[in-house]
């Protein structure tokens, strides 16, 4: 900084350091708890040298919580929904920004609604919602007399129906449908020259044309931002997926880790649970490792 | 601020919306009437469609004292946790934005902890707090009894408090840092020729210029901690002992899909919403006026 100050900044690095261990002590207490055998790891106290049975742990995690599939499952969810909600919310943007229409702000204010309340508090009736996908247009129909109608014309009893309970398209839509993502694209679609647009235009570029081969190439970082929040966001959901995921074909690697608690009576195997903890913490530790600079970046943005 | 350049046609314009207005009228706004419609409404346990009960539903929840127990625990809750993040992220974010030899590092882990999911980062600390295994087993080694999530409600309060704090203060950080780090090099050089010292101008020119930012973030927490807990309580303590870590949402799903109670989860659901939207309302309102006065 400016001047010097010895005892100040001794006592900065002490409690930086403090605060360091603090938040690293957690990962490097679960990674030791990981290589320990059943005995060492009920200790008390606990050593905090490594044992040797890391990989054995690991492997015994992988196959009691079936955690394969189960990551396979939590990367197809993840990058569902970051891909989802990258190309959903840049077309809405795109709408709102690059047009005039009646019931713009209509629209506007209709998808910064869904910024206020998230899947936590609204999950019944989502639950109830994916179940059938297709009830809100049969209730609508039903109420506008438009399924009579269409009894009484062709003969035919309209009954909508489509499952989306422990389906990929049930796990990843709900969490798309909301309006993050639109935001950042409309915060950053404002400061495009207008001048690109006019000389775009003068060239005899349409709409599709000039969002496709001008904008997007423009809003990498964005979409490198918003993919990187989006996708940590995602893998990290729980009670979502912990409703409609009621097979096992379907389950995500996070939901998993409940059947790693030790039971009340059982063998206290914390080694196996803290491998398997290691394994689902790892892949979100090390995209924020990667992508630091997007996430912080996205973070930012997104919650302005 | 608006483009003077746009494209003429509209009905494309409509086009390029349709895909999320769809998406968040089936996901979002039906599921949000649906759970009005079942907050006033009661359904009937033989079939045959619900009855309409007005406010009834409202009233049975707050005449229930398990509820109110609940919002006060999700107020202790969200008040020590929140307290606890922001104060340490605070004083981490001030420290490493002094820059001195290796704030490189803690920029880089700090962050660390946000990465983590809930669930996972409850497992480790349901270790890490075990009553007879991992740290607290020490203490209760030495005075037995001390420590015990399982038994005592005010112990697994605790637990479920330090395992939120610590994913958040990674969170709070991120924010802390990029504030202190918007503020001018100039306007602190300027106080040091002065002759202020490092702490007098922490708390007469850093500290009110990220006020903006504390408000902000204690929004942001407060109502994270209404939600993002959910998957803690479940793995740490799930709502136990004895109902002392039931917090609101926790609550609505054990109601909900448990009691299979829809029309009490719903309006539980629905007070929720409220008190998030009150939050959000007086944070907007808060930024419409910081951007005045900028």
């Amino acid at each position: 900084m400016v001047e010097r100050t010895p005892i100040l900044n001794f006592f900065t690095h002490l409690i930086l350091f403090a605060g360091f261990v603090f938040c690293v002590a957690p990962f490097v207490i679960v990674a030791i708890a990981a290589s320990h055998n059943l005995k060492d790891v009920n200790d008390v106290p606990m050593s905090l040298l490594p044992g040797s049975d890391f990989w054995v742990n690991i492997k015994t995690a992988w196959t009691t919580a079936d955690l394969g599939p189960k990551l396979f499952n939590s990367f197809v969810m993840a990058f569902g929904v970051a891909a989802g909600k990258v190309i959903v919310s840049a077309l809405t943007a795109f709408s709102i920004v690059y047009f005039r229409y009646p019931g713009r702000m209509l629209i506007f204010w209709l998808i910064f609604v869904t910024l206020m309340l998230p899947l936590e508090v609204r999950i019944v009736p989502t639950y109830a919602v994916v179940a059938n996908v297709l009830d809100p247009y049969q209730t609508i129909m039903d109420l506008t007399g438009l399924s009579w109608l269409i009894e009484k014309i062709s003969g035919v009893q309209v009954q909508l129906s489509l499952g989306l309970l422990n389906s990929y398209s049930g796990l990843i839509l709900p969490l798309v449908a909301t309006a993050t993502g639109t935001f950042l694209y409309r915060q950053f679609f404002l400061t495009v020259p207008d001048e690109l647009t006019e000389a775009a235009r003068m060239d005899g570029a349409g709409a599709l044309r000039f969002f496709v081969d001008i904008l997007l190439p423009l809003s990498r970082n964005n979409m490198a931002a918003l993919g990187t929040i989006m996708f940590l966001w995602a893998w990290n959901q729980y009670l979502w997926p912990l409703l409609i995921t009621t097979d096992q074909s379907h389950a995500m690697a996070v939901t998993e880790l409940k059947q790693l608690i030790p039971n009340v009576g059982g063998a206290p195997e914390w080694h196996i649970a803290m491998a398997g903890t290691l394994i689902v913490m790892l892949p979100p530790l090390i995209v924020v490792v990667l992508m630091q600079r997007w996430f912080v970046r996205g973070l930012i943005a997104t919650e302005k | 601020m608006e483009k003077r350049v746009t494209f003429g046609r509209w009905t494309i314009g409509i086009l390029f919306a349709v895909p999320q207005l769809i998406l968040i009228f089936t996901f979002f706004y039906w599921p949000a009437g649906q759970a009005v419609y079942w907050s006033l409404t009661l359904q009937q346990p033989w079939g045959g469609g619900n009855i309409w009960v007005g406010l009834d539903n409202f009233r049975s929840i707050l005449a229930n004292a398990d509820y109110w127990n609940s919002i006060t625990a999700s107020m202790i809750f969200a008040g020590i946790s929140t307290g606890l993040a922001m104060v340490i992220a605070l004083v981490l974010a001030a420290l490493t934005d002094r820059q001195l030899a290796g704030s490189w590092l803690y920029r880089v882990v700090l962050i660390w902890p946000y990465g983590i999911a809930a669930p996972a980062l409850a497992l480790a600390f349901r270790f890490i707090l075990a009553p007879e295994a991992g740290f607290m087993a020490v203490v209760n080694k030495v005075w037995p009894g001390f420590w015990d999530p399982g038994l005592d409600g005010a112990d697994a309060m605790a637990s479920i408090i330090i395992a939120f704090s610590w994913k958040y203060v990674g969170y709070n950080f991120i924010f802390f840092l990029a504030a202190f780090q918007a503020i001018p090099r100039s306007l602190i050089e300027a106080a040091a020729m002065d002759g202020s010292g490092v702490i007098r101008r922490f708390w007469d020119i850093q500290f009110p210029l990220i006020t903006p930012t504390i408000f902000f973030l204690l929004v942001i927490n407060i109502t994270e901690s209404f939600q993002d807990s959910f998957g803690i309580v479940d793995i740490m303590t799930a709502g136990g002992p004895a109902n002392a870590t039931n917090l609101m949402v926790y609550k609505i799903y054990s109601d909900g899909f448990k009691g299979l109670d829809y029309s009490g989860a719903a309006a539980q659901s629905i007070i929720l919403m409220l008190l998030i939207i009150a939050l959000t309302i007086v944070q907007f309102r808060f930024i419409e006026r910081r951007v005045h006065y900028r």
